[in-house]
């Protein structure tokens, strides 16, 4: 039947045509084979054909691909190990070297990679001291990793976009020491507040305690001015009126001694009585009047 | 054309693909799909004698069921080109793998697989990486840092397309930008007055390196959300703080104590000088009124001085006397070994007893006397021979 064999026909041939078309992917590069050597080596994405059986394609990843090694140690310039991790950010360029070279194997490309800048590492982290490392020339050792990736990366058919140091590390046992330097600062850092704080202290005393001495001394001075005024005005005062008659004055001031020095009962007088209080004690004329 | 189809008119698929894009390969394939099912269909339909078809015919049932299981086929196949872009969305649209438009929001129809793939990218989620570590700083010291970014995808091609886990890069860059820029930073900066700047700079390499790389992400925004010593030293930057805290206390309490003092000491002056009036006002006052007195008794004095000298003196004398213990030892010359027990008559003396009654009405010395001598159980002892 006619009907039938146009059938088998279009069958065969929706067959052949279905392994003769293939698809690259936006993100992808296509290597085209034919019986193992290479016709083709830059496919761009899209519907293509090839020879079923007598054509190969290979198709390999045209993004940015990481490279994240493992941490390892490399020893500085003062011979301290530090450990370093790094990534590389790369992109396969030339499908044809670098199937070749890797062949499409992504860890073979990476392994190569890796090796050549730790190498390169070692090699400048031994020219530097941490400090320069970490914070001075960071920046100059990535681009001379950068530099030195991409002459292997011609090999590779591949290219470097970037090195990037992402850490430097001391080992534990440095960082413990490092550790023990950050708190002896704050020590430091600690006594020198407090040791201020006091000085000033003593220092906001001390003049308090000058001030109220001077303040006080000060008080003193005038209040002894004001006092000599007084005994001097009362001395003068004193002096003008006993002047109008000095006997006088020392007879009733005596008195007044007298009185105000033997006025109580305890006080014992043993008297002979020939003073003129007892004039008329033994005598009833009383003899001479007192001078 | 292998067969001719009773309604070819209605047919899509015999018209829509081909002159669409025209893939002839996938005409192909229908073809021998539909082919297989249309034969499987007619074997069936022939021993079942036919439901569906009126003139009972084998090859007009075959094809009539082989065309409507083409067109369901065709009808769900064609439906699952249909996708909807939500908002803040975008749609990728690959044709055979190649990137042949991005679209915006709204319902969109794409040739189906496996012709025209979409990849729908989210462009305005904030999305977000943090990253906390220990980490080296200029000084050589060790600072634990938390940084936090939010990001977005800006350019969808770009962050399908051109990188590899494009949000694992990120992280990647942003560890190694934080550790660039605190390595290049002193402790002391990152952890005062630093933090703003280190979050700024290490965006702005942060999206140099992105843009690099054509990841098609924009840093949004950068946190430092924590800088802190280690926790090993922790206690030991406490103690730092506090000490600074201290300083201010000492200083403050020291302040407090001269704000203490010194008015006290003024006051204390001022009582000083208050005293010192006083006593000069005291002192002339006094002197005044004892010189006052005196002049007015010396008028009196002038005009009998005699009898007023003797008046004053006995007087007093006998206040003197009165007020006394006493003895008179009346005896002159001769033995001087002389006893008197003085002690007792002393505390006798001061006991108060009467003893020697009243004195002597014949006292001659009492009229002279004018301020009251006469004090009763006043002790009077006379020791005589």
């Amino acid at each position: 039947m006619n009907f039938k064999r146009y059938g088998v026909l279009a069958v065969i041939l929706g067959i052949v045509l279905l392994l003769s078309v293939y698809t690259v992917d936006q993100r992808e590069k296509g290597l085209l084979l034919r019986l193992g050597e290479i016709q083709n080596a830059n496919i761009g994405p899209g519907l293509h054909f090839k020879i079923p059986l007598i054509n190969n394609v290979l198709l390999f990843d045209a993004r940015i691909l990481t490279l994240d090694a493992q941490p390892e140690s490399f020893l500085t310039s003062e011979k301290k190990n530090v450990t370093v991790d790094f990534f590389v950010k790369w992109r396969i360029l030339d499908t044809a070297q670098y199937y070749r070279s890797t062949r499409g194997q992504e860890r073979n490309a990476m392994a190569r990679l890796a090796q050549i800048i730790k190498d390169r590492l070692r090699n400048e982290f031994g020219k530097r001291t941490i400090q320069q490392a970490v914070s001075g020339e960071r920046g100059e050792i990535m681009e001379i990793l950068q530099d030195s990736a991409n002459t292997v990366a011609r090999d590779l058919g591949i290219e470097v976009v970037d090195v990037r140091i992402s850490r430097i590390d001391l080992p534990d046992k440095v960082s413990a020491s490092v550790y023990e330097r950050m708190r002896s600062e704050r020590e430091r850092v600690a006594r020198e507040f407090r040791a201020r704080g006091m000085e000033s202290a003593e220092r906001i005393r001390a003049t308090a305690d000058r001030e109220r001495t001077v303040i006080l001394a000060n008080a003193y001075r005038d209040s002894e001015l004001i006092r000599g005024e007084g005994d001097a005005k009362s001395a003068e005062i004193y002096a003008d009126a006993y002047n109008a008659n000095p006997e006088f004055y020392s007879f009733t001031r005596s008195l007044n001694a007298y009185t105000s020095t033997f006025n109580d009962a305890s006080d014992m007088l043993v008297l002979e009585p020939d003073s003129d209080f007892f004039r008329y004690f033994n005598s009833l004329s009383g003899g001479t009047p007192a001078p | 054309m292998p067969w001719n189809e009773p309604g070819g008119g209605k047919d899509p698929w015999s018209q829509k693909p081909t002159n669409q894009q025209g893939p002839p390969d996938l005409d192909e394939l229908l073809r021998k799909l539909t082919d297989r099912f249309g034969g499987l269909f007619g074997g069936k339909s022939g021993g079942s004698g036919g439901s569906g078809s009126s003139g009972g015919s084998a090859g007009k049932g075959m094809s009539i069921g082989a065309l409507l299981i083409g067109a369901v086929v065709l009808v769900v196949w064609l439906a699952s080109g249909i996708y909807i872009v939500e908002p803040g969305e975008a749609g990728v649209e690959l044709r055979f793998g190649a990137f042949h438009s991005t679209t915006g929001p709204g319902p969109h129809w794409h040739i189906p697989y496996p012709v025209e793939t979409v990849e729908i990218v989210n462009v305005t989620e904030i999305r977000s990486a943090q990253h906390n570590a220990t980490m080296l700083t200029q000084d050589e010291n060790i600072v634990d840092v938390e940084l936090a970014a939010q990001y977005l995808v800006n350019q969808p091609e770009d962050y399908v397309f051109q990188v590899r886990l494009p949000d694992a890069t990120l992280r990647q860059v942003m560890e190694s930008a934080l550790r660039e820029v605190v390595g290049k930073s002193k402790m002391d900066y990152i952890l005062a007055e630093g933090r703003a700047d280190i979050a700024q700079r290490t965006m702005m390499i942060m999206q140099q390196t992105l843009d690099n790389y054509h990841t098609g992400l924009q840093v949004t925004t950068v946190n430092m959300q924590q800088a802190q010593p280690p926790e090993q030293v922790q206690d030991a930057f406490n103690d730092a703080i506090k000490a600074r805290e201290d300083e201010v206390r000492y200083r403050n309490q020291a302040e407090a104590y001269a704000n203490g003092i010194i008015p006290q000491a003024r006051g204390e002056a001022a009582r000083v000088g208050q005293e010192a009036d006083a006593y000069r006002d005291r002192v002339v006052a006094q002197s005044e009124g004892r010189a006052a007195r005196f002049t007015k008794l010396l008028t009196e004095y002038t005009k009998a001085p005699q009898v007023t000298r003797e008046r004053l003196y006995l007087d007093a004398i006998e206040s003197v006397m009165a007020d006394t213990s006493k003895v008179m030892v009346d005896v002159k010359g001769g033995n001087n070994l002389l006893y008197l027990p003085l002690d007792r008559l002393m505390s006798a003396g001061a006991m108060g007893s009467a003893v020697g009654g009243a004195p002597r009405a014949g006292d001659p010395a009492q009229g002279a006397v004018s301020g009251g001598s006469n004090r009763p159980g006043r002790t009077t002892l006379r020791e005589g021979r």
